[in-house]
């Protein structure tokens, strides 16, 4: 593959043809927030905090890292008036759903995001999207994914694969930034009747 | 609609997973709802994970997984209708019917959904009742079309 | 019917089709398309036909049910050829008449004629009629003489001679260029050159390529792709198979929303018919060209409409938006190229082929070429489709083609592009349609749509409506758009209900800034442009709703109350009556008072009030007068014996 330079924060960056900015970012070290990001998972772009600026071909544009490839001379700022606005609304928004997410409230306190700026909203699920994806991408069992669109989109668990494959699992557990998937999974116990005994220890 | 029933559907479509969401109209169409029983069998039959047929029967708003009313009524709600006050034929089918978009009523006699722009906007507002058109419809005259379906 | 091998069996064919038909033997053309059906014409059509039966001129008389003539506001439409006399909002029962007077008779029926609200004058044919005058219906004009059930009748019409000049006497590359040529913008709301799209497609790697048409048509209040679909599904078929072979496709899909059955069946067929011709499948026409297409139908979700949206469901996957850092023209569909075009763009394509691009250029502006179907709905009087070149002016749309705003109400905005457009102001009436010059204005062509709105239309409801359309739209994945949406119709609704503060406007503009700016696709970077647009232009309206909580157009329920005036008020009982909530108390000469806690602002009253008396008002950011005294309320009525 061939070498592409770049540029990040003023810094000229050795990458390679395929990678993404966030790749060639963390290969010399530059921080750039991301929350549905995981290195075993394919790139989604859904939480956006990622969001950079790229100048190409003469025109400036906000984009997300995680997805956006390298190209030769491509000019990126991984921090701006835009880009600082903009993370700092899309925690704020977050925030009214997880308020007490340990990742967003130190998110929070760099952007100077207030978690009061709305009004707090019924569901924990910030929708990166880690559960779903690493269930189905590595774990290949796809026993929890994404119901309905819009504002009503939720996670939801399927009882009769979660009841067989998760107890022994939960490996999607430590990803969940806030207690969403705990709560979506507690509720779908429930919903399997009669309640069925865990796995013997023996 | 049965397990056979099923399988003849997808067969038509040769088990082409890009056919996912083709198979599903079809049996949306035939049977008026899709059942759990028939999600799973389209899921081992297509080998496609269950959530993603999970996902797609709630995404899109031609699937219902709970069965549907004998008569369905639409009210467009189509920008054209919405300046000409189709907002107020919803209230009024809403007060007289007692169940909101996306219900059905106890005794499974009507579904109520909204529709984004049936074409037919010089009609508008427009109330569609099991693919009948009822064009220009003004609140006071709702409860004289719904009394004429069973 | 035979498979034509080769361009000079088509055209042999076409003489043989056209050396059948008699220019000059009466037909009865009747608008078919689903409007028109919802008019009632299908029961006209059935009693056509009967009453052609019976009067014994079965022989004599073709009847023809054709595609969407687009003057929806008057159908049903029957077109008498060959003297082109136009009948409108026809009913079985003037059939008959029909039949034996203008048929049999040559007799102009007065009655069923349009007639020009400005000069009284009674127009004949159809071509003359206001309406159609002032379009240029390059594309769709051909619905009016086609069954779009015979592709003999697309035939009769020249169809396919692009495709046999492509195949026989282009090259793949000489068809490219003639259509970057061209300038053809793409017609479903990007604007993209697709000439541009076809040439990135063509030279991108791989094998295999796809071209897609995207029949899903999802802006409410834009109907041109179904009609198109409808009335003339070959004129699709057509430039598909041209693009096909320019970019080197063998394989494609025509994506068409379910909502659309028609559509749905009439392409179905229209494939069908192609390939008995030969006109897809192996070795189209002898030139050594293959290639096939497959409908897929949507299932309810109009962000699927987006391009890779519609890709992934395309894919058996749920339709949701993809980044397009990589353009699908590289990679799309399966990750292979794929050319995805609106249905009016590749039913250009082969006029541009045979009539040749410098024709083409010669309509329209500098960098918008062509003609644009426009869905004109509203509050306007001549409610239907309409083809104009690009260049002209609002104005002339809505005044000349539309006739304007009816009762006599004032104009106040035209809404175009759908839930990613804008709103327009009469300062802007003048404005000359195009792709850039829409944009500037904060509005953008979109794929047709053009919502006319009058006085009594609020505002900040728009916004809020177009918001409330894409919450339930937008397929939710990323925080922007899903996240951004949802605080912002909170704000909206609650400002249309009198809860609205300050500080609200500022909010919505910076969550109007970040969903424009950091969403994964079009949907959420234009979610804001109705709200943006409508601030713009009617920023008096927003506060007048946060700081007076008064709603200026007398539309927000919530702000409104509905009052009678007993100065006007003559107690006719008749609001009294049709009230549906029973809130009005007054009797045969008493004057009518609303109960204001009964009253649940249906506006039934203000509707059914006679004219003449105008009693029922509607008030807003002001106290209801309290009711007058009772005894005040009688009504002493001089007797006519006196």
């Amino acid at each position: 593959m061939s070498e592409v330079l770049i540029q990040i924060d003023g810094r000229e960056v050795e990458a390679r043809e395929g990678m993404t900015i966030l790749e060639a970012a963390q290969k010399v070290g530059i921080a750039i927030p991301a929350l549905c990001h995981h290195e075993q998972l394919e790139p989604y772009g859904a939480c956006r905090i990622c969001t950079v600026e790229v100048e190409t071909r003469g025109r400036t544009n906000l984009v997300a890292a995680c997805c956006y490839p390298v190209e030769p001379n491509l000019v990126v700022r991984t921090r701006s008036e835009k880009v600082d606005k903009t993370r700092k609304i899309i925690l704020e928004l977050l925030l009214a759903h997880a308020p007490d997410a340990p990742v967003l409230q130190d998110l929070a306190k760099e952007y100077g995001a207030d978690k009061n700026r709305f009004e707090k909203e019924a569901s924990f699920c910030i929708h990166c999207g880690l559960c779903v994806r690493y269930c189905a991408e590595v774990k290949k069992k796809n026993a929890v994914g994404f119901v309905d669109r819009g504002t009503r989109r939720e996670i939801s668990f399927i009882p009769e694969i979660a009841s067989k494959e998760c107890w022994n699992c939960k490996e999607c557990f430590p990803l969940c930034p806030t207690s969403a998937l705990q709560a979506a999974f507690v509720l779908t116990e429930a919903l399997i009747s009669p309640p069925l005994a865990p796995p013997s220890e023996a | 609609m049965d397990k056979d029933g099923i399988d003849l559907i997808i067969d038509k479509h040769q088990g082409e997973a890009g056919s996912l969401i083709q198979v599903l109209l079809e049996i949306q169409s035939e049977n008026r709802w899709l059942p759990k029983e028939a999600l799973e069998r389209v899921s081992e039959r297509l080998h496609v994970p269950l959530t993603r047929i999970q996902h797609i029967a709630t995404f899109y708003k031609a699937f219902s997984l709970v069965p549907k009313g004998r008569h369905e009524i639409h009210i467009c709600m189509g920008t054209a209708c919405h300046v000409r006050g189709a907002r107020r034929i919803l209230d009024t089918v809403q007060d007289l019917t007692g169940i909101k978009p996306g219900e059905t009523d106890l005794d499974l006699k009507f579904s109520l959904e909204t529709v984004n722009c049936l074409g037919c906007c010089a009609l508008g507002p427009v109330m569609e009742v099991d693919g009948e058109h009822h064009g220009k419809m003004a609140p006071a005259r709702i409860a004289a079309v719904l009394q004429d379906y069973e | 019917m035979a498979r034509i091998n080769s361009p000079a069996e088509l055209e042999a064919l076409r003489k043989n089709i056209l050396s059948k038909r008699d220019p000059h033997k009466p037909c009865i053309t009747l608008c078919s398309g689903s409007a028109c059906h919802a008019s009632g014409s299908k029961e006209v059509a059935a009693s056509i036909e009967a009453e052609i039966k019976k009067q014994g001129l079965s022989a004599e008389v073709d009847i023809r049910k054709t595609g969407c003539h687009g003057f929806c506001e008057r159908g049903p439409i029957i077109v008498i050829h060959p003297e082109e006399i136009c009948y409108l909002q026809i009913e079985p029962k003037d059939v008959p008449e029909i039949v034996s007077q203008t048929i049999k008779e040559k007799k102009i029926i007065e009655r069923l004629l349009y007639i020009d609200p400005n000069t009284d004058q009674k127009i004949i044919h159809e071509s003359e009629i206001p309406f159609y005058k002032h379009q240029e219906r390059l594309v769709f004009g051909s619905n009016g003489n086609i069954d779009p059930k015979s592709i003999d009748d697309y035939l009769a019409l020249g169809g396919y001679s692009a495709l046999a000049k492509a195949l026989s006497r282009m090259t793949p590359d000489q068809v490219l260029e003639e259509v970057k040529k061209s300038n053809l913008r793409g017609r479903g709301g990007g604007g993209f050159p697709a000439g541009r799209k076809w040439e990135e497609s063509r030279h991108a790697p791989g094998q295999i390529k796809y071209v897609i048409v995207n029949a899903d048509e999802g802006d409410p209040g834009a109907y041109m792709d179904r009609s198109l679909l409808e009335g003339n599904p070959h004129s699709i078929l057509e430039g598909l198979i041209i693009g096909a072979y320019a970019i080197g496709s063998r394989q494609g899909f025509i994506y068409v929303r379910q909502e659309y059955p028609l559509a749905v069946e009439n392409i179905t067929i229209a494939i069908k018919q192609a390939e008995a011709y030969g006109f897809l499948g192996k070795n189209i026409l002898g030139a050594g060209f293959d290639f096939t297409v497959k409908v897929h139908q949507g299932a309810g979700a109009f962000v699927s409409g987006e391009s890779s949206a519609l890709m992934t469901a395309l894919e058996g996957r749920v339709g949701e938006p993809r980044p397009k850092y990589i353009h699908t023209a590289v990679k799309g569909l399966w990750d292979r190229p794929s050319v995805l075009n609106n249905v009016e763009t590749w039913a250009n394509v082969p006029l541009i082929i045979n009539k040749g691009a410098d024709w083409f250029s010669r309509f329209g502006t500098e960098w918008s070429k062509g003609t644009k179907i426009f869905s004109l709905v509203g509050k306007i009087n001549n409610t239907g489709l309409v083809e104009v070149p690009m260049g002209i002016t609002l104005r002339e749309i809505i005044y000349k083609v539309g006739g304007g705003i009816p009762g006599g109400k004032k104009f106040k905005a035209v809404q175009t592009g759908g839930p990613s457009g804008g709103c327009l102001p009469e300062e802007l009436l003048d404005l000359e349609v195009g792709f850039d010059e829409l944009s500037q204005a904060g509005s953008m062509m979109g794929s047709g749509g053009m919502i006319v709105m009058d006085e009594d239309t609020c505002m900040v409801d728009v916004a809020r409506y177009f918001l409330d359309f894409l919450a339930d739209e937008s397929c939710g994945k990323c925080t922007p758009c899903r996240e951004g949406i949802r605080q912002m119709l909170k704000l909206l609704t609650n400002i249309t209900k009198g809860k609205g503060k300050e500080g609200d406007l500022e909010l919505l503009e910076d969550l109007a800034e970040t969903a424009g700016q950091a969403s994964l696709c079009a949907l959420g970077r234009t979610a804001p442009n109705p709200f943006l647009s409508t601030l713009r232009y009617f920023r008096d309206e927003y506060e007048a709703h946060i700081k007076e909580k008064r709603c200026p157009a007398l539309s927000c329920k919530d702000l409104i109350s509905y009052y009678i005036d007993p100065d006007q008020c003559q107690a006719c009982m008749i609001c009294l009556r049709q009230c549906p909530s029973d809130a009005i108390v007054g009797g045969k000469n008493q004057i009518h008072v609303i109960q204001q806690e009964k009253c649940t602002k249906c506006g039934t009253c203000f509707e059914v009030c006679p004219p003449r008396f105008g009693a029922v008002k509607k008030i807003s950011g002001e106290p209801v007068p309290s009711p007058i005294p009772e005894e005040a309320r009688i009504i002493v009525r001089k007797s006519k014996q006196q």
